[in-house]
């Protein structure tokens, strides 16, 4: 046994770590639903989840038990293969596309092997590629689920995401051609490492910065690609009741929502990674201080949140908030007394405020924009978001080709 | 003529049921759309999910029984409703209100066409898929629903206009109230406009999103906000001023664009001209005074009076058990409800109960509108025309 496992210990680090990032993913893509209604409530001035468990922690989990336990009826007439198909389909491919992102630099060491922070393999250099290659096909569950259910609203959702979808990875793909060029590679550990080239300017080092126009038209690209407001077409429910997910119930309606979150995650690490360089510091690094800052925050934060549990209204609260706040604060210190762990979790520490900042702008989107029409999303896309991707290509190769010519100097 | 059963569907379109359950037909509304594409070919409306037969059971009260069954025709406007009613009887009987109960009146209606033209807005941007601006309106509309919960007990169906006056005296601390809406208000209604006003997608979805001519919308009937947005200045507070509306210093908001932008925009505006109207009518109610006309054996009479005279008590006996009988004829009255021109005509013929009673209800007649606004124009853009002909399927189907 103990010889299997040596022999096979790339294959067995990988099926854990994909376990474990499944289930990361799961909870944190339920959490996700909690924290969009907590913000958009709070936007429209109301409360959001707050009956199961204490701040409504509890509510993604009566949520998804709902999911499953609901009746789950097939339509009359539906495709039944491809009905069934598209569901699986959108929550694989959503998934997967995950597995590609890096999480951080340093590999953990243990039992022996090194074990880096995220899935797929180091050199992976069409790590980028990839990416948009799964998220491409990304189209049929919905174009599928539209087609199949036999239904008249569904047909028009799955016929707009389709062709939402196909414009808009024109534009995704073109606006982050600037980014490979600067990096000269696909791999996206090598784009965030190109964004660390010189260490003293921190943030002023970032993709952002050169390629602002890019991250426009990646971000705007990006929110059309998950279909999201102001551009969630395909399930606009004040026209096309729910799109095309109007005939699904029950957990095969819950796979499309866990895809479109998981999507929404993907893509908000894209951004990080191509924009907002990674897991890199905002701060220059000879900045030491800064190490600090996890344990700044979450200290502070975990004090908070035992004041706050214990005047909780409930006992359950009164138990778990406080217990969550010693944890969160007993963790800022731990940062504090040991700094390998500390100097470890800088990396990761960084990579998930920025992809927390993406989420909360998707949501405050949503909570402030209107919708747009069908034929404005197409014009959108194909006349100005499209165009303004490839001026930034060419300007970019310009600055780039100027320099190799004149910078050397 | 285009009926339900025309919409068949040639072999290059699709007919698509929107409604009677849909989310955005603001009710039970049914619509029969032929679709090439996206593109809309024809539209039919089909009423009558939501008949509920008021006219014809008004027919079975009496007069002052019929009060509650208008609250319920048009349910973001009860007391116009109240109030259109209440005129046309006192047509009918030739009675004059006293000028403290005009105020109270006025005041209340505006009150309504603010709260009215609030769930307006809110359910029109959440149709256009700005959710917040739903949420932060309807937070406005309990406000106004504190005020007549306040002056009447209840909050939606507040049957408080009456015939000959109003329910009950205005109750204690209402000023304070209404004036703390009143200095609340305007910063409100700046806040929908920063979200909407100038918000790029919001005008792409409303500008030049159905148009109709003044002329065309003037051939179909069709009066209130959605006129004015043609630039047609009808208001039938200003042309047939009723209930000492002549006193009141306002504007008529017109546009000329015609499409749901401009509607819109005559819309927010009215919010503005209304509370304008209410801080007006503030100032006028006197603290003491007649709610009621003198009219015994109509209005019923004072507790007081009851106890200490005989008349009193027979005329309440009779009002409550027989009700009054006015002389045979029949009277005709038009107020401006938020949604436009709403028309009351009751007939007597001389016994306790009307004849007919009959409304003209501008949903119904606007909604008319509806196939021409939409024909040629995007799914997208049925939903955002729906919206801004602002129609209630209760007053509908009535």
């Amino acid at each position: 046994m103990r010889a299997l496992l040596t022999t096979n210990a790339e294959l067995v680090i990988t099926i854990v770590k994909i376990a474990l990032l499944l289930f990361i993913v799961l909870t944190v893509n339920a959490y996700l639903t909690w924290f969009e209604r907590k913000v958009v409530a709070h936007i429209q001035s109301r409360w959001g989840p707050h009956r199961v468990g204490p701040h409504g922690l509890l509510q993604p989990l009566a949520d998804g038990l709902k999911f499953l336990f609901k009746e789950d009826p097939t339509p009359a007439g539906v495709d039944k293969f491809v009905y069934f198909l598209a569901p699986l389909l959108a929550l694989a491919l959503a998934l997967t596309s995950i597995a590609i992102i890096p999480f951080g630099p340093d590999p953990i060491r243990l039992f022996g092997h090194d074990i880096y922070l995220g899935i797929a393999p180091l050199n992976l250099n069409i790590g980028i590629l990839a990416l948009f290659a799964i998220t491409a096909l990304g189209v049929y569950g919905v174009a599928l689920a539209g087609w199949s259910s036999n239904s008249k609203y569904p047909l028009l959702g799955g016929l707009r995401s389709s062709a939402q979808m196909i414009s808009y990875e024109l534009a995704l793909t073109m606006s982050v051609v600037g980014v490979l060029l600067m990096a000269g590679s696909f791999n996206l550990r090598d784009i965030i490492n190109a964004q660390a080239r010189h260490p003293e300017r921190g943030i002023l080092g970032w993709n952002i910065w050169p390629q602002i126009l890019g991250f426009f038209c990646f971000f705007t690209a990006a929110v059309a690609e998950t279909n999201r407001v102001p551009f969630d077409l395909p399930e606009a429910e004040s026209e096309l009741v729910a799109g095309f997910h109007t005939e699904y119930a029950s957990f095969k309606f819950a796979m499309f929502f866990i895809a479109e979150y998981t999507s929404m995650i993907t893509v908000s690490c894209l951004c990080t990674i191509m924009f907002f360089g990674g897991w890199l510091s905002p701060f220059p690094a000879s900045w030491t201080v800064t190490h600090y800052l996890p344990s700044v925050i979450l200290i502070p934060f975990g004090l908070w949140v035992i004041m706050d549990g214990v005047r909780y209204e409930t006992i359950f609260g009164r138990l778990v908030l406080p217990a969550m706040g010693t944890a969160i604060t007993a963790l800022g210190l731990v940062l504090i007394v040991f700094p390998q762990v500390n100097a470890f979790i800088q990396a990761p520490f960084w990579l998930l405020s920025k992809i927390l900042t993406f989420l909360f702008v998707y949501v405050w989107m949503r909570g402030t924009l209107p919708r747009f029409r069908y034929d404005q999303l197409m014009a959108f896309g194909w006349k100005l978001l499209l165009p303004l991707s490839i001026v930034n290509v060419i300007l970019t190769s310009f600055v780039i080709l100027a320099k190799m010519q004149w910078g050397a100097q | 003529m285009t009926t339900v059963e025309t919409v068949t569907g040639a072999a290059k379109t699709m007919v698509l049921n929107m409604g009677p359950q849909h989310p955005s037909t603001h009710g039970v509304l049914r619509i029969l759309l032929e679709l090439d594409g996206e593109t809309v070919v024809k539209a039919v409306p089909d009423l009558g999910y939501l008949h509920t037969g008021i006219e014809k059971s008004c027919e079975d009260k009496t007069y002052s029984q019929v009060i509650t069954l208008t609250d319920r025709m048009d349910y973001l406007n009860p007391l116009g409703n109240n109030l259109v009613y209440c005129l046309a009887v006192e047509k009918l009987l030739g009675l004059e209100v006293p000028k403290r109960a005009q105020y109270i009146r006025v005041m209340m209606v505006e009150l309504q066409r603010i709260s009215s033209h609030l769930v307006w807005l809110g359910t029109h941007a959440i149709d256009l898929g700005a959710m917040s601006v739903f949420l932060y309106c309807f937070r406005e509309r309990e406000e106004i629903l504190n005020i007549f919960e306040m002056f009447a007990g209840q909050r939606m169906m507040t049957s408080y206009i009456r015939i000959g006056g109003v329910a009950l005296d205005p109750p204690a601390g209402w000023r304070q109230a209404v004036d703390k809406f009143l200095r609340m208000m305007p910063s409100r209604v700046d806040e929908y406009e920063t979200l909407l006003t100038q918000n790029p997608i919001w005008i792409g979805r409303t500008k030049g999103v159905g148009y109709i001519s003044p002329e065309d919308a003037i051939a179909l009937s069709m009066t209130g906000p959605t006129l004015r947005a043609a630039g047609v200045a009808y208001d039938n507070r200003k042309v047939f001023p009723y209930s000492s509306y002549g006193e009141f210093k306002f504007e008529v908001p017109t546009r000329t664009e015609s499409d749901c932008y401009a509607r819109y925009l005559v819309r927010v505006a009215e919010i503005r001209e209304s509370l304008k109207i209410v801080r007006q009518a503030m100032e006028r109610i006197l603290d003491e005074g007649p709610i009621k006309a003198e009219a015994p054996g109509i209005i019923p009479p004072q507790r007081e009076k009851m106890k200490t005279e005989m008349e009193a008590l027979i005329y309440h006996f009779k009002i409550f058990t027989e009700g009054f009988s006015p002389k045979p004829g029949d009277a005709f009255v038009s107020v401006e409800s938020p949604r436009g021109e709403l028309g009351c005509f009751v007939a007597s013929d001389g016994s306790p109960k009307p004849l007919r009673v009959h409304f003209r209800s501008p949903s119904f007649i606007n909604l008319q509108a509806l196939p021409k606004l939409i024909e040629g124009q995007l799914i997208a853009d049925v939903v955002a025309c729906i919206g801004t002909i602002d129609i209630v399927l209760g007053e509908v189907d009535r």
